[in-house]
């Protein structure tokens, strides 16, 4: 089902109405999604809503234009990317993305405290282990040393990291396929229930990825 | 559709030119001169009155502290963000300028903001297409560098209307110039302008596809252009001096603003003669009739202006990386603005994107002709422009400020607009009406590292417990790249009044004064050309009158007809300089009047001295407008 966003009969811009992104696009709320198809889409609405186009019309038309066109634009870059679509599914259900949170985020800012972060259980070890490795690395350049054993030993956790986060958006897209199926029905999934459970198991796999990423980001820094 | 012509206008550092849709191509319109560029260059004549474009340019030299040029340097910014510009040009600020206010520049003895300043040079612009079509232009799209940050954004809006314009958008330079060189719809691909004019510069990568051009990426410097070299070389020649003529002598030279005037014009014409020269001439006349003369290879200048041209690679690159893309899948390179034209700026631009740019286009005009472009389409568009559509971004991130000096992006850089993001504040205290936020610009992570673009105050938040209301501030970028907020309690569903502060810019109960002002001043302004027009009338007949009294024709007026001329002589001669226009006027044209007989019998004396076979260079009629009669009202153009 599709937002209207011209009249049927007559083809004028219509006031835009508060739609989720999936509807305005006259999508499913599915994961899965034929980017091709957006992008034809996306096009195909920017010819006919951008302020451009109405730069002659009446005032309110003006303004219905100008708010459509963002929704399209912000609709597009959001569906378009699969991370920032995922996190849009999540927020649309309902689930808050807890440690990545901005309130947690201005929290500890405004507190000093550190953010509570949460280690995927699966990377103890090799969290335990790198953050080790850092330290020293970090011991070493104030002493102005050079340790090459070490070095070659963090880039080698470094490139097992790039593994599991590309590994992780594999593991984001198999839950992809339960959402959809569970969408579609008919599956033992298809409960509300059933469609927590998902969501959650997503939720982990961004929280998991972001970790990642964000100690990635530390062994470049450290490593400059 | 409207009846009116729109045009389409590029506001240059250096040159400005006015462009329209003239059936399936765009055409510069030029000005009374003939010429397609105007100088952007302001200057008050002797008669305090305003002079703008190639006329305004001698002054730079004869009365430098009179005129202003490279405004667009200065807009949409404060006094603490020119320090730079200050030492490299000869700006002159207002003496009682306070921190935060808009900046006000002194030409003569009078001060204008930029934005006024630009609207005279849009205001020449507008008259010249006013001409050319016979008929009132009061629409306009105006470009602006991609780069430029909303208060600069905003200030040029400003000037549109200051003018008298009605800016129907804002579009940015890069994406103007692919218009113009886009408008063959069959181009399509990954094409990249490199704009490198006066004063800033911009890459920016665009997909063009089916008639749609959409910028991918974008990003520049808006303090780096061709007078940033001009700037290098009067250094150079400034250093020289003081080496051959000693250290006083050139720091005088330095103090002198005409000095300075003339050494800038020297090397700018060097400058433009090595792009297709081997060296070039420096050849300055110096106070006390010293000169300094140089001779500048091509080798020598390109190692000069190597740092200042390798500071468009930074860009080029993050621009390449934000659009994801490799040299290699770029299908052409389109040059623009005057500083392409240098040899090495070329075998950058072909070194960095492994092409050779495309150099059909005169880098000058193309981005003035793609404005009309976009002026046809926001008219209802024509049978080329149909299928045309822009897709813009927005330049810079735009963030709020949070606890901690933080700024919380909430719309990236690269964004296609227009563009929004919604935020939810609540209140701290019980009964708190007011909610403050700080919006600001830039890629960085410190408030203090970023751009303040302006401070909104949320008002008539109705009052409840602390933390109970729920604010919905939603922050628009519309297809200007310009921002808009607007707020809503969402419990209550009040609309919340929003009072902006822009950082660095006017109020738009500022620019409603200026737009009065200047119509002031243009009434001020007439009145000032009309009394010095009638002066030169009077001034005209006053003298074929002193030469009429020593004609023969003169003994034979009656004693009476001379004691009448010779009264109104002196009475013309009492108000002639005065600021009484209608007076000078009723002087003259009653001087004429009694002149009227002693013309007729010197026409008699003239012709028959002919007859006599003498010629009538003893009459001798005086250069200029040519007269009936001798003392004939003059015809001035």
């Amino acid at each position: 089902m599709r937002a209207v966003h011209f009249c049927s009969s007559c083809g004028k811009v219509q006031p835009p109405v508060p739609v989720d992104y999936f509807t305005f696009f006259g999508f499913p709320r599915k994961l899965n999604l034929d980017v091709a198809e957006l992008e034809k889409e996306f096009y195909a609405l920017s010819r006919r809503l951008h302020p451009d186009v109405f730069a002659q019309a009446n005032a309110e038309e003006r303004s219905w234009s100008l708010e459509q066109s963002s929704m399209l634009n912000d609709a597009y870059r959001t569906l378009k990317d699969p991370i920032k679509r995922t996190e849009y599914l999540l927020r649309l259900e309902g689930v808050e993305l807890e440690e990545q949170s901005k309130q947690a985020t201005e929290k500890a800012r405004a507190t000093g405290e550190l953010k509570k972060q949460v280690v995927p259980p699966d990377l103890l070890e090799e969290v335990f282990e790198l953050n080790m490795h850092l330290e020293e690395l970090r011991g070493q350049k104030k002493m102005g040393e050079d340790d090459p054993a070490l070095l070659e030993e963090i880039g080698k956790a470094k490139l097992s990291l790039e593994e599991k986060y590309d590994a992780l958006l594999t593991e984001l897209k198999t839950e992809w396929k339960e959402w959809d199926k569970s969408v579609d029905g008919g599956t033992a999934n298809a409960t509300e229930e059933g469609r927590r459970k998902i969501l959650a198991k997503m939720l982990d796999v961004l929280n998991r990825r972001n970790y990642v990423r964000n100690l990635v980001r530390d062994v470049n820094e450290a490593m400059e | 559709m409207s009846s009116d012509y729109i045009v389409g206008i590029d506001l240059g550092t250096t040159n400005s030119l006015v462009a329209y849709m003239q059936g399936d191509s765009p055409v510069v319109i030029p000005g009374e001169d003939g010429l397609n560029l105007v100088p952007s260059v302001v200057a008050l004549d002797e008669n305090n009155q305003i002079v703008v474009g190639n006329a305004a340019r001698k002054y730079l030299i004869e009365t430098p502290e009179r005129a202003v040029y490279s405004v667009k340097r200065l807009m949409g910014r404060g006094v603490d963000d020119i320090q730079d510009e200050l030492k490299l040009f000869p700006f002159r600020l207002a003496e009682d300028l306070q921190a935060g206010e808009v900046l006000r520049i002194k030409i003569g003895e009078r001060t204008y903001t930029p934005p006024e300043i630009s609207a005279l040079v849009l205001r020449q612009l507008k008259r010249n297409a006013e001409r050319f079509f016979g008929a009132p232009v009061t629409q306009a799209v105006i470009t602006v560098p991609a780069y430029f940050n909303d208060a600069q954004r905003q200030a040029t809006k400003d000037a549109g209307r200051i003018a008298g314009l009605n800016v129907l958008r804002l579009v940015n330079e890069p994406t103007a110039a692919s218009l113009a060189y886009g408008l063959d719809k069959k181009k399509h691909g990954i094409v990249v302008v490199y704009d490198l004019g006066g004063g800033t510069f911009d890459i920016s990568i665009l997909k063009l596809h089916d008639g749609i051009f959409e910028v991918i990426a974008t990003n520049g410097d808006t303090h780096l252009g061709g007078d940033d070299i001009d700037n290098l070389l009067i250094a150079i020649a400034l250093d020289d001096i003081r080496g051959d003529l000693g250290l006083e002598f050139g720091n005088e030279v330095r103090r002198s603003g005409e000095a300075v005037a003339r050494i800038r014009q020297a090397v700018i014409e060097a400058k433009i003669a090595l792009s297709s020269q081997p060296s070039a001439k420096l050849d300055v006349d110096l106070p006390g009739g010293k000169k300094y003369q140089r001779e500048i290879s091509l080798e020598v200048f390109e190692q000069m202006i190597q740092p200042i041209i390798d500071r468009t690679v930074g860009p080029c690159k993050q621009a390449l990386k934000d659009a994801g893309l490799k040299p290699e899948q770029i299908d052409e390179v389109v040059l623009v603005g005057g500083s392409t034209r240098i040899p090495k700026v070329r075998r950058l631009v072909q070194d960095l994107f492994q092409r050779v740019p495309h150099t059909d286009l005169n880098p000058d005009e193309v981005v003035a002709l793609g404005a009309a472009v976009q002026a046809n389409i926001l008219g209802g568009g024509s049978e080329i422009t149909k299928e045309m559509l822009l897709l813009d971004v927005t330049p810079l991130s735009l963030g709020i400020e949070v606890a901690g000096g933080v700024t919380d992006k909430i719309i990236l850089r690269n964004s296609t607009i227009p563009a929004s993001a919604t935020q939810y504040y609540t209140t701290q205290i019980d009964g708190q009406t007011n909610v403050a936020i700080h919006v600001l610009q830039g890629e960085r992570e410190l408030v203090r590292d970023c751009r303040s673009l302006a401070r909104f105050d949320l008002k008539g938040v109705p009052p409840m417990p602390a933390g109970l209301p729920r604010i919905e501030v939603k922050f628009l970028i519309d297809a200007n790249g310009i921002l808009r907020v607007s707020a809503r309690e969402q419990r209550s569903g009040k609309e919340a009044e929003i009072d902006v502060q822009p950082t660095y810019g006017l109020t738009d109960e500022q620019v409603e004064n200026m737009l009065l002002e200047s119509f002031d001043y243009a009434e001020e302004d007439f009145r000032q050309r009309q009394v010095i027009e009638a002066r030169r009338e009077a001034d005209t007949i006053l003298t074929a009158l002193a030469k009429g009294k020593k004609n023969p024709a003169w003994p034979e007026l009656t004693s009476e007809e001379r004691r009448h001329v010779e009264t109104l002589e002196k009475a013309l001669v009492a108000v002639k300089d005065g600021d009484d226009y209608h007076a000078i006027r009723g002087g003259i044209d009653a001087l004429n009047q009694a002149t009227m007989r002693l013309a007729e019998l010197m026409m008699d004396t003239a012709v028959s001295s002919a007859l006599k076979g003498k010629t009538m260079d003893g009459t001798d009629f005086e250069e200029g407008p040519q007269a009936g009669h001798p003392v004939a009202k003059a015809e001035f153009k």
